[in-house]
């Protein structure tokens, strides 16, 4: 005796949230039978594994009906096949959108490409996460990144918008969307430490900040021919940061602006003839007191060249790598506790202000304000 | 009544992509109404598109209104070829034809293809302008309603219920005609739907034509069904109730939910009759081979009344007298003639209805059926269907002389069914014997009905089970007790019924269902001697079918089944039988026997064990069932109950015992057995598997119970959370161990499986009732079992229902009573203030206040009337609206039941009657047979919500799918289904949402509950 046919319909259809989740996860009907059964199911029903067999079935069934409408979560309220209270609609998009951190921070970045597909059975299995899995949360990035890409507006907006997706996934999603366009290189071995947190954190002070879309929503600067658009880094900033090399080119405008610095921290640092060592080159006079920091390492150097690089594709994609090597590392090995990054960092911008030679105050703003706070969420163990 | 139908196509969505190249569409729409086509303008390059059309008008008669589906195509332009069909929706226009149900039809309707399915909505708005025409020989019935309800629906009252109705039309299947040869199987699909949405039409004018001879206006219990008896054409044909039926115009008229609450007001309740009493000698005679001649004098309904007055008393003021068994008796004449007198002119006097107003059914007889072999031959002339009537009328009037012999006239809870198998068919009809109150059955004055009702005092709670035939003269050898809830008249030992539980009848606990289920082995025969084989077997079918209900009832501690339906399927190589009931026990029927084991060598020892230690289990079983079920009838004491009880109440040995089948009247006696009855001999294998199958029926886990009637006994408080679901199962018999015994376990696990499967689905509804389960079984091929079920699962509040049954003892312990009966007790006082009412108020209540002498106001009573119903008012007002937040899709609930838990249905919308067809020749690609059934299923439910949806509606009631045809051929990749749905649409309001009405108007805050209650009984 065999069951030829075997199916369940309710006219509100059954989502059941644990065969939902292995499902997500990619598990055979076999594997979440399985798995079912280690979750003591059947003690606590009284139920067969043939029960829950059938029932897994069905649910995968269901699920597998479901996903064509969940590439559309639009659709997937306007359709009248499945009578899903709202709810329970909200929770299934909500949960096939949700993505696996060891994933993304395996594919942040990345081309969403043909060829970053096939790289998903290595990341399946280096992360061991199901392939299956791998292969939905890569189709979910391509699909939210292709229909907003090309999209004018925030970002954000047009992810919830088409996607129905929490405040909290949109932003996720927008920083994905984001790294995936500018390709930054995330996956060096010196960035490891990074959770996707910490990048969508910079993302977000990017988006807002470096982009087209942030100077669309100037007032000054109605959308007029403008492409106002939330996943491309403003060229014409990246064109101007070059004019911030005169803070280290110049050297009255460099020492100036390290005695302003080191003026206000007198004192109140625990790392401060670190800090001051460091300011600028130990060629330039001061004695070698830092022998375990390489020659050219100079905190305000560094900044200020990978401003200046910025303007160049592959400097873009390595703003991370470099951020970590020019800054982070250096203080990191120092020992500087956070509370002294901030504090160097708010004085390094503010200082600026008195330099009275120095005439692209806004532009610095602009720069500095977006990478100091990229700095202190980057600056962790 | 011509009239002129206009329609709107509105828009598209979610359309298919048909240019491959623009990944886009270019949509049109054609609409189609009998001969007459319109096109809209086509919509270039979009999936949504909008048309926004002008109104294509149609000037139709009513005929064709009645008969004809609009149709509606969306195609595809194509330029250079042939256009693309996207799909179609067919629209029954039929709802918008009596005044008092939808006024239009607008709304996203599914674009639907026989192949692909589902692609798609269009939004269309259908009006239809009807013109009076007073033309005697009109051929249509525009404005008969039609419900599939088995009982009187919620806002109407009954004010006749004139009896049955059926009819049958007959066609050429077009899967059958030469033509499917060369056509495409969409084409051949669109055909058959077409065909058989033109049948139903046609099918229901002609029903309603009877119906309006009759002077009727509307159809309840209405059940069509198809027969696709292949080669030899498709039949159609359904029956019904005609009835009366009365509008009521309170509360519901000024309820906000109430779509068009002015129109309803302006409703005359169609009595276009000014005198009803004269139609009495019309000549109505809807069937052509009976002289029909209803002549009901009015006399009947005076003597009744006069009567009835005297005798009323007799039964509540002579409480625990001996005499009253034979004061019982002339009543019980008295009344038999003038239900006699009344049904008799009658052909066949059958009702559909399950579930009657209160005093309708007098007496209960017992389950009457008949069933009949036939061989399929082609239907020469298709308007002459003369064949399939003269089946039809053979078997009913079986049934009518089954009924005769139970000393009953009428046939109530009656439905009829076939199972076809290549040419034999299998026609069976069964229904409930029973005895009815003549007041309904004829125009008395309709104005006293009401009230009439209402003085009705027949022993209330019990007067049903008393038996309608003559105790001398009995039709079958039966155990006779006195009544145990009034100690007056005669009862029996166990009761089989078709109907549902009346509402005011006494249950000790809870109730269950109970299944027997059998398989027999057939020789593959042809023709002629095939169906000579089935005939044989049947009888010992039947036999087994109700043995082991009645062992299966007895192991429960139970006395009455209720909702009994037994199906036979008819296969090449083997007979299924499945009998699903709702068993329960009646307060007013003896305490059932045990279950004792005999064995045929008694001197053995070792066997002796054997059998005592089964006869262990089968006690312990009996124990723990009592436990389960919450069955502890009352211990009455013999002084208490005065007059003697002929038997000892524990009798022995029961099993197999002849007498037990003392209820049920099928073509065979079955209380003619020769051998000795009253020992069950184990070395018998057969007995052996009896045993072991009453053993191995495995109890539904707890929190869960689950019945096949509308209601469950002894659970009255439901919440608004309702999960109605179909399962379908389909299993292989390997054909290597074909035994009867392995059939039975094959049959028997995979019904048990299938509802263990469904326990563990829906646990997150516990507790919880399972309730109208329907099990369908077919048998598609040689090795194939198909068994597919309907349900509804309805969540209830235990909480609750421990603190009512506190209340209850609470009451209970004040009042010094003779009856024991724990679950009845209202006190009057609560129907006027906010207390959860209790679940079986009616019985006691009515006895002590007529055993007082004072006559309670006829409202007041018809109040705790209402409150007995399972829609009990105010059990919710607690609670707070379900989260059920607006989505863009309104939400439509469906359920099985007549009513909706915690609402009110304030209006009937129209029969819903679809049929479609689904065939893939993808069949791997769609994930399979299950793939494709499941994604079906999904879409029927679709479509079905969305045409109540477009009628403005909420619901689904009584729905039922009455088909689920499902063909594969795996090796071509191809498989087709073919389902067939019905119900009625309605709109609820939630009795929460009553409740902010009441609030807001103080003074009247129970007053339109109240007024509700009167008008609902």
């Amino acid at each position: 005796m065999t069951n030829e046919l075997d199916i369940f319909v309710g006219n509100t259809t059954l989502i059941d949230e644990d065969v939902y989740r292995l499902w997500l996860d990619g598990y055979s009907v076999s594997d979440a039978v399985a798995r079912r059964v280690r979750s003591g199911i059947l003690e606590q029903t009284g139920a067969t594994a043939a029960v829950l067999q059938s029932d897994t079935m069905d649910h995968y069934r269901t699920f597998h009906m479901l996903e064509r409408l969940l590439h559309a979560p639009p659709k997937l309220l306007h359709q009248l096949i499945f009578q899903i209270p709202p709810s329970r609609q909200a929770l299934l998009i909500e949960r096939y959108y949700a993505f696996d951190e060891a994933f993304v921070r395996e594919v942040l970045g990345k081309k969403l490409s043909k060829g970053t597909k096939k790289d998903l059975d290595d990341i399946s299995t280096k992360t061991g996460i199901t392939l299956k899995s791998c292969r939905r949360q890569f189709d979910n990035f391509k699909r939210v990144f292709k229909v907003v890409e090309e999209m004018r507006g925030s970002l954000v907006d047009n992810i919830q918008q088409h996607f129905l997706l929490s405040d909290r996934l949109s932003r996720d999603y927008a920083a994905i969307v984001f790294f995936a366009n500018n390709r930054f290189e995330t996956g060096k071995k010196k960035l490891q430490y990074l959770s996707f947190g910490d990048f969508a954190f910079c993302a977000e002070l990017m988006i807002q900040n470096w982009t087209l879309g942030a100077v669309g929503e100037a007032p000054t600067n109605p959308d007029s021919q403008v492409d106002d658009m939330d996943v491309d880094l403003d060229k014409e900033f990246l064109q101007d940061l070059k004019e911030l090399k005169v803070l280290v080119a110049d050297k009255d405008l460099l020492d100036l602006h390290k005695s302003l610095v080191c003026t206000a921290l007198r004192g109140k640092l625990s790392v401060f003839s670190e800090m001051e060592a460091n300011f600028k080159p130990p060629a330039s006079g001061a004695e070698d007191r830092t022998p375990r920091i390489p020659a050219p390492q100079n905190l305000s150097r560094g900044l200020v060249n990978v401003a200046a690089k910025l303007i160049h594709n592959k400097d873009v994609r390595d703003l991370f790598v470099d951020l970590i090597e020019k800054f982070v590392e250096p203080c990191r090995s120092d020992h500087w506790p956070l509370n002294d990054v901030r504090l160097f960092l708010n004085q390094y911008s503010a200082s600026v202000h008195s330099l009275d030679g120095f005439r692209h105050q806004t532009l610095w703003d602009r720069y500095m304000g977006t990478l100091r706070g990229c700095l202190l969420r980057l600056y962790h163990d | 009544m011509p009239g002129k139908l206009k329609v709107k196509i509105v828009a598209g969505r979610h359309l298919p992509v048909m240019d491959r190249a623009s990944d886009l569409t270019d949509a049109f729409v054609e609409v189609k109404f009998g001969n007459t086509t319109f096109k809209t303008d086509v919509y270039l390059k979009s999936l949504n598109p909008q048309w926004n059309s002008e109104w294509f008008k149609f000037e139709v008669d009513d005929e064709d209104l009645q008969d004809e589906p609009l149709q509606i195509t969306v195609l595809d332009h194509d330029t250079y070829s042939a256009n693309d069909a996207i799909g179609k929706v067919y629209i029954d226009i039929d709802p918008l034809l009596y005044s008092e149900a939808a006024t239009v039809i607008s709304g996203w309707f599914p674009i639907y293809d026989t192949i692909h399915g589902i692609r798609g909505e269009i939004n269309v708005i259908v009006k239809v302008d009807l013109f009076n025409d007073l033309n005697r020989f009109r051929q249509s019935s525009c404005g008969v309603k039609f419900f599939c309800t088995t009982s009187i629906p919620k806002c109407y009252r009954a004010v006749i219920i004139h009896g049955f109705v059926e009819e049958l039309v007959v066609n050429e299947d077009p899967e059958y005609q030469w033509i499917d040869r060369i056509r495409t199987p969409r084409a051949s699909n669109e055909a058959r739907q077409r065909l058989i949405s033109l049948m139903s039409g046609e099918l229901q004018r002609k029903i309603g034509l009877k119906v309006l001879e009759m002077r009727g206006n509307a159809v309840v219990g209405y059940l069509q069904c198809f027969d696709l008896e292949g080669e030899s054409g498709l039949v159609v044909r359904a029956i019904g109730t005609a009835c009366t039926l009365d509008k009521l115009s309170s509360p519901a008229a000024f309820l906000p939910a109430c779509n068009s609450p002015s129109k309803e007001m302006k409703e005359i309740p169609f009595n276009e009759d000014p005198n009803p009493n004269t139609h009495s000698s019309g000549p109505s005679t809807p069937l052509k081979n009976q002289t029909y001649s209803f002549s009901p004098s009015k006399s009947y309904s005076r003597q009744s009344s006069s009567s009835d007055t005297d005798l009323s008393l007799t039964p509540k003021t002579g409480m625990g007298s001996g005499s009253a068994g034979k004061e019982g008796g002339p009543f019980k004449a008295l009344l038999r003639q003038q239900t006699q007198s009344a049904l008799e002119q009658r052909e066949f006097p059958f009702f559909t209805l399950t579930a009657f107003p209160p005093g309708f059914l007098v007496h209960v007889g017992g389950v009457v059926s008949a069933r009949s072999v036939k061989l399929l031959d082609r239907i020469h002339n298709p308007d002459e269907p003369e064949t399939r009537d003269a089946w039809w009328a053979e078997i009913r009037q079986e049934i009518k002389s089954h009924a005769k012999a139970l000393g009953c006239h009428a046939v109530v809870g009656y439905s009829e069914s076939t199972s076809i198998c290549e040419e034999v068919c299998i026609l069976s009809a069964s229904g409930t014997a029973a005895v009815l109150n003549p007041r309904f059955l004829q125009d008395g004055t309709v104005e006293g009905c009401l009230e009439q009702r209402l003085e009705e005092n027949l022993p209330v709670g019990c007067g049903f089970c008393h038996i309608p035939y003559d105790e001398l003269n009995m039709p079958f050898p039966a155990h006779l007790t006195y009544c145990y809830n009034c100690r007056k008249q005669k009862v029996p030992d166990v009761l089989f019924t078709t109907i549902d539980l009346p509402t005011d009848a006494a249950v000790v606990g809870k109730g269950c269902l109970i299944q027997a289920r059998l398989c027999r082995l057939k020789k593959k025969a042809q023709a002629e001697a095939n169906a000579t084989a089935i005939s044989n077997l049947l009888p010992f079918m039947e036999y087994e079918v109700h043995t082991q209900l009645m062992n299966k009832l007895k192991l429960k501690g139970m006395n009455a089944l209720f909702g009994l339906r037994i199906q036979i399927t008819v296969g090449e190589n083997m007979l299924m039988g499945l009998a699903s009931a709702t068993g329960v026990y009646l307060a007013a029927l003896p305490t059932p026997g045990g279950i004792q084991i005999a064995g045929k060598t008694p001197n053995d020892g070792s066997y002796e064990q054997h059998i005592s230690h089964m006869q262990k289990k089968i006690n312990d079983t009996i124990a723990k069932n009592k436990e389960l079920y919450e069955i502890n009838p009352p211990e009455i004491s013999e002084e208490v109950i005065g007059s003697p009880i002929p038997e000892p109440r524990q009798r022995s040995r029961l099993l197999r015992s002849q007498s037990e089948s003392s209820d049920e009247v099928i073509e065979l006696d079955l209380s003619h057995g020769k051998k000795d009855a009253f020992v069950l001999e184990i070395d018998d294998t057969d007995a052996m598997e009896d045993v072991h199958s009453l053993l191995t029926d495995v109890p539904p886990p707890s929190g869960f119970y689950s019945c096949n009637t509308e209601i469950m006994p002894g659970i009255n408080n439901w919440t608004s959370e309702i999960q109605m679901f179909t399962s379908v199962r389909v299993i292989r018999l390997s054909s290597l161990n074909l035994t009867n015994q392995a059939l039975n376990k094959n049959f028997n696990d995979l019904c048990e499986n299938l509802l263990k499967s469904l326990y563990f689905k829906l646990r997150s509804m516990i507790p919880c009732c399972l309730c109208h389960v329907n099990f369908t079984v077919s048998l598609p091929e040689d090795e194939l079992i198909q068994v597919t079920v309907t349900a509804v699962a309805i969540t209830f509040d235990k909480n609750q229902a421990l603190q009512t049954i506190k209340t209850h003892v609470e009451k209970s312990l004040q009042r010094a009573s003779t009856d024991n009966e724990e679950l009845l007790q209202f006190p009057l006082e609560l129907c006027s203030d906010s207390l959860p009412p209790h679940p079986f108020p009616p019985a006691k209540e009515h006895l002590e206040s007529a055993s007082s002498n004072s006559g309670i106001p006829a409202a007041q009573r018809a109040v705790t009337v209402e409150k007995a119903s399972p829609v009990a008012e105010g059990n919710f007002r607690n609670r707070s609206a379900p989260p059920c937040a607006n989505s863009t899709v309104g939400v439509v609930k469906m359920t099985p039941l007549s009513f909706i838990p915690g609402a009110k249905i304030t209006k009937y919308l129209g029969i819903i009657n679809m049929f479609f067809i689904r065939e893939t020749t993808s069949l791997r690609e769609e994930g399979g047979v299950s793939g494709f059934l499941h994604a079906f299923i999904a879409e029927v439910f679709a479509m079905v919500r969305a045409h109540v949806a477009a009628l403005g509606g909420n619901a689904v009631v009584s729905y039922i799918m009455k088909q689920c045809v499902f063909m594969e051929n795996p090796n071509k990749n191809q498989a087709q289904c073919l389902i067939n749905v019905s119900g009625d649409a309605v709109v609820f309001v939630r009795e929460s949402d009553l409740e902010v009405i009441s609030t807001q108007q103080p003074t009247a805050n129970c007053q339109p509950l109240c007024t509700g209650g009167e008008v609902t009984t």
